[in-house]
């Protein structure tokens, strides 16, 4: 690690509430370490302002370490900023020049109202998941783990897929803001395993309609949430998500 | 002093959960509806928990403090979970997960507790498939296992590096459905302030809503705490930012016994810190320790040279690399249980032998890829090789991780019964939170366990015994003065803080900083009786600090992020005294507490059965009052108490 520091220009957006108008303020932060993580480069710049008796920034953030998808911040242009495979808290200073003008602002989209400064409300993805996300089994009296073999590949695929941390990087950064990588990342997951595919079609049609409902766009595959996804779910769902959903809407 | 009942039942150890099952008091599925049950938490614990109370027809509110219930801190779990399935054949069974969970804990867990949490083991992995949690496979489609610190067999199940993450997003999907069929209203961004005692039971709890400020107040026939462990009284960590203590610090001031809260676990493999900014400490996942191998320099000239920049590690010769834990440790070598390890590597580090600031110590894969290739060892810990080299810029394939212990685990907890209810009637504690199974220190892998067995297999159980007559308890008012007055309290705590907060001088982070220092320094890895009684006086001090000097902008009816930070930090300066306290008053070693006045002459814990084979609860007693000690006497039936030995 060879560690340095440097000086950045932020502009930051501030949001009192979802029904107030937000507007870019500009701060100066100094000698921020390039081993910093993002997130602790804000916590600098909260500290600041607090000894400054101003208000801190909000921004939402749990694990910081990449898992939890919590954090979620659109910097310089980029969901979760200047590096690929990776949410905002595990992007560091080192990506940073000194003296470099940093933007940065809070998903926007319209099915991610923004709660205050950075912060917004996702909890359309906890709707949509509830409209099937799962596998309907209840607690006990299910059979031995070994009962069903799956192919490796299978299982592979599966686990790619539910790798998704819910950030919501694909709606922000993708024009229509469409939810349809993360869609397809659990209809996907769960289509690829036997057990899932008992409810396969009843998953793909009540999801889609959900995420209809809630505001999001439609797909016109760009590509855009593929590149930001921090952990690199592939376009490759939402084709078997559209599979799924034209098969269920034939023979439903 | 009261007796503690521990309500464990009567007859053999191995059929002690079948008898209690056989003859606890069951609700009737008419009567189910009636009954209301509050879930704080939604990690594996509270998730699974929720879930299994809405499936069987209970009325279930469920709070967590993030945006979604998936975010839980459960989420960040890496290496597995462990069962006794013995799929790879290698002789494991219940009762030897239960023998290395008590000998790993170093007999000071319960021993019924422990031995139940083997035989519903099994039926969490069985429960995850059937859920759709893709667990790593053989080419012949069946279920793949890894080994963990602590156990001679394979008997870990893992998703890569994200076990935890697919678990809870397994109890997640169980919960999402129960959201959905209207059997449990969740309640995101919403933090427990305090819980509601009526007539000596618990009743209810009050909330903040921390979108809009608002204090409000929710009845439930029974509460359930789920809401993990304290690790962040150290400030660095490997929990969440949000992880607090607060909730089971609240049920402490209500009349439930906190139980050894000294037993804190320090991961041997974090990485290492780098500089005072560092909000947190991120966990290389212990399934690293299968196949990479910790070394120091065994020259001192080395590690200096190391420490210098005028060495790397690659420069050191095999005959100069001193693999401690093998040298150690022949037996168990890299794989000793995680105190062991993170005090090997502190020894050494105080020895001079550290490398990069002096306390790092390598992990090393170069003979694992040279033996086994680098693909393999890209499919076993790709994530986890990536997300070290995102944040130190190394690159592990060709050069060795570097790692240092790190708080990680909290062992200590409310105090429970074989039922997992506290010592208040109708509150129950679940996961992390309660101190139950695993004694004074946790065996990787065991963690998951724990919180899927509470939450499925035995609380949605236990529960109902105590439900059992409540269905003729009309759902309370929350206009009762009992909700009020705890309301009205929660409020001016609130103000009382916003007006210190408007003229202090002193954020919260810095003084959580500073805490963190003293608990680090003084009630640590190695403790003394004398670091311990300047710990105390030196949290005193600062508390007093906190209540003149916070300082707290904005205001109340909007988020607050420093008002909620400043709420956790004024808990964490009280339980940390209390764990200085039970560390000081544990004039013993064991597992993770270690009191350098303890040791064998080779170093390791030097347990006194003879005094402390006992849970210590601690009663709150009054603000500045002296807790009282409450003793619960441990017995071992099924298992010879003997001194760990992992050489």
């Amino acid at each position: 690690m060879s560690t340095k520091t440097i000086n950045l220009t932020l502009k930051v957006w501030r949001q009192n509430g979802p029904q107030n108008k937000g507007q870019f303020e500009t701060y100066q932060v100094s000698n921020v370490s390039t081993d910093s993580s993002f997130l602790e480069m804000m916590d600098v710049l909260n500290e600041q302002l607090i000894n400054e008796g101003k208000e801190p920034v909000a921004f939402d953030h749990d694990c910081r370490e990449g898992i939890c998808g919590m954090c979620s911040m659109y910097i310089n242009g980029r969901a979760h900023g200047p590096d690929r495979l990776i949410p905002t808290c595990q992007l560091h200073m080192r990506k940073f020049k000194d003296g470099e003008t940093i933007t940065v602002e809070p998903w926007r989209a319209n099915g991610f109202p923004v709660i205050k400064d950075l912060m917004v409300d996702r909890s359309a993805f906890d709707k949509i998941l509830q409209a099937g996300g799962f596998i309907s089994v209840n607690t006990g009296g299910v059979p031995d783990a070994n009962a069903i073999p799956i192919p490796k590949e299978a299982a592979d695929e599966a686990m790619d897929a539910a790798a998704c941390i819910g950030c919501g990087a694909c709606v922000a950064t993708c024009k229509n803001s469409s939810a349809m990588l993360f869609v397809s990342a659990k209809v996907s997951q769960l289509a690829l395993l036997p057990q899932g595919k008992v409810e396969a079609k009843r998953r793909a049609l009540n999801m889609i309609a959900k995420m209809d409902e809630l505001g999001f766009g439609n797909c016109s595959n760009t590509g855009a949430c593929e590149i930001e996804c921090p952990k690199g779910i592939s376009l490759a769902h939402i084709a078997r998500l559209n599979r799924e959903f034209l098969t269920a809407s034939f023979t439903a | 002093m009261t007796k503690l009942d521990s309500k464990i039942p009567e007859g053999v150890l191995k059929d002690k959960w079948t008898n209690y099952k056989a003859h606890q008091d069951l609700v009737n599925p008419a009567n189910k509806r009636k009954i209301e049950i509050i879930v704080v938490g939604t990690g594996l614990a509270g998730a699974s928990a929720a879930a299994s109370l809405g499936e069987l027809g209970f009325k279930v509110k469920n709070f967590c403090y993030q945006d979604s219930p998936r975010r839980a801190h459960s989420i960040a779990a890496q290496g597995g979970i462990n069962a006794a399935k013995n799929y790879p054949n290698d002789g494991d069974s219940v009762y030897r997960l239960f023998y290395d969970t008590v000998k790993g804990g170093d007999y000071r867990a319960r021993e019924a507790n422990v031995y139940r949490l083997a035989e519903v083991s099994n039926a969490i992995i069985d429960q995850g498939v059937a859920q759709g949690i893709p667990f790593a496979r053989d080419y012949g489609g069946l279920l793949d296992n890894r080994s963990f610190g602590g156990a001679l067999v394979s008997r870990t199940f893992y998703a890569r590096g994200q076990t935890g993450q697919q678990l809870l997003l397994g109890a997640y999907g169980a919960l999402n459905r129960q959201i959905a069929k209207g059997s449990v209203e969740m309640y995101p961004r919403t933090e427990m302030m305090d819980i509601v005692v009526i007539d000596g039971r618990a009743r209810g709890i009050v909330t903040r809503n921390l979108v809009t400020g608002e204090i409000e107040s929710h009845f439930g026939h029974a509460v359930v705490l789920a809401t993990g462990g304290y690790g962040n009284v150290f400030f660095l960590s490997t929990n969440a930012m949000g992880s607090n203590g607060s909730a089971a610090w609240k049920a402490y001031k209500k009349g439930a016994y906190f139980a050894n809260p000294c037993f804190v676990q320090i991961h041997p493999t974090c990485i290492p810190v780098h500089g005072e900014f560092q909000s947190k400490l991120t966990l290389m996942s212990e399934s690293l320790r299968n196949d990479g191998r910790i070394w120091v320099p065994a020259k001192l000239e080395d590690a200096e040279a190391i420490r210098a920049r005028k060495k790397r590690p690659e420069d050191i010769p095999e005959e100069d690399r001193d693999y401690y834990l093998e040298r150690r440790y022949p037996a168990f070598g890299n794989l000793v249980p995680r105190d062991v390890a993170s005090r090997a590597a502190k020894e050494r580090c105080d020895a001079g032998y550290g490398v990069e600031t002096g306390q790092a110590v390598y992990l090393d894969f170069k003979h694992a890829i040279e033996r086994l290739g680098k693909d393999v060892i890209e499919a076993r810990y790709g994530n986890l090789f990536q997300m070290y080299e995102k944040i130190t810029d190394q690159n592990p394939y060709e050069t060795p991780m570097m790692i240092y212990p790190a708080i990680h685990y909290t062992m200590g907890g409310t105090w429970v019964d074989y039922e997992l209810q506290t010592t208040v009637p109708g509150l129950f504690s679940i996961g992390e939170a309660n101190f139950s199974d695993h004694g004074a220190n946790r065996l990787g892998a065991s963690a998951l366990m724990q919180g899927l067995a509470d939450g499925y297999f035995v609380l949605p159980y236990t529960i109902q015994n105590y439900l059992a007559d409540q269905h003729q308890v009309k759902p309370f008012s929350t206009d009762m003065p009992e909700f009020k007055e705890t309301e009205k309290k929660v409020k001016e705590q609130i103000a009382n803080l916003m007006e210190i907060g408007a003229k202090g001088k002193r954020s919260v982070d810095s003084i959580h900083k500073e805490l963190g220092h003293i608990m680090w320094d003084h009630v640590g890895m190695e403790r003394n009786a004398n670091s311990l009684k300047e710990g105390i006086e030196m949290i005193k001090k600062l508390r007093k600090e906190f209540w003149q000097e916070v300082r707290i902008p904005g205001k109340t009816d909007t988020i607050n992020v420093e008002l909620e930070k400043a709420i956790r930090l004024a808990d964490f300066l009280e339980l940390g005294e209390l764990m200085a306290r039970d560390a000081l008053h544990r004039d013993e070693s064991c597992g993770g507490h270690f009191r350098a006045e303890h040791q064998t002459e080779e170093g390791e814990a030097l347990r006194h059965d003879d005094k402390f084979m006992y849970v210590a609860a601690w009663e709150y007693k009054g603000k500045d009052a002296e807790p009282e000690l409450h003793k619960e006497d441990l017995k071992y039936e099924g298992i010879e108490v003997k001194t760990r030995n992992y050489k």
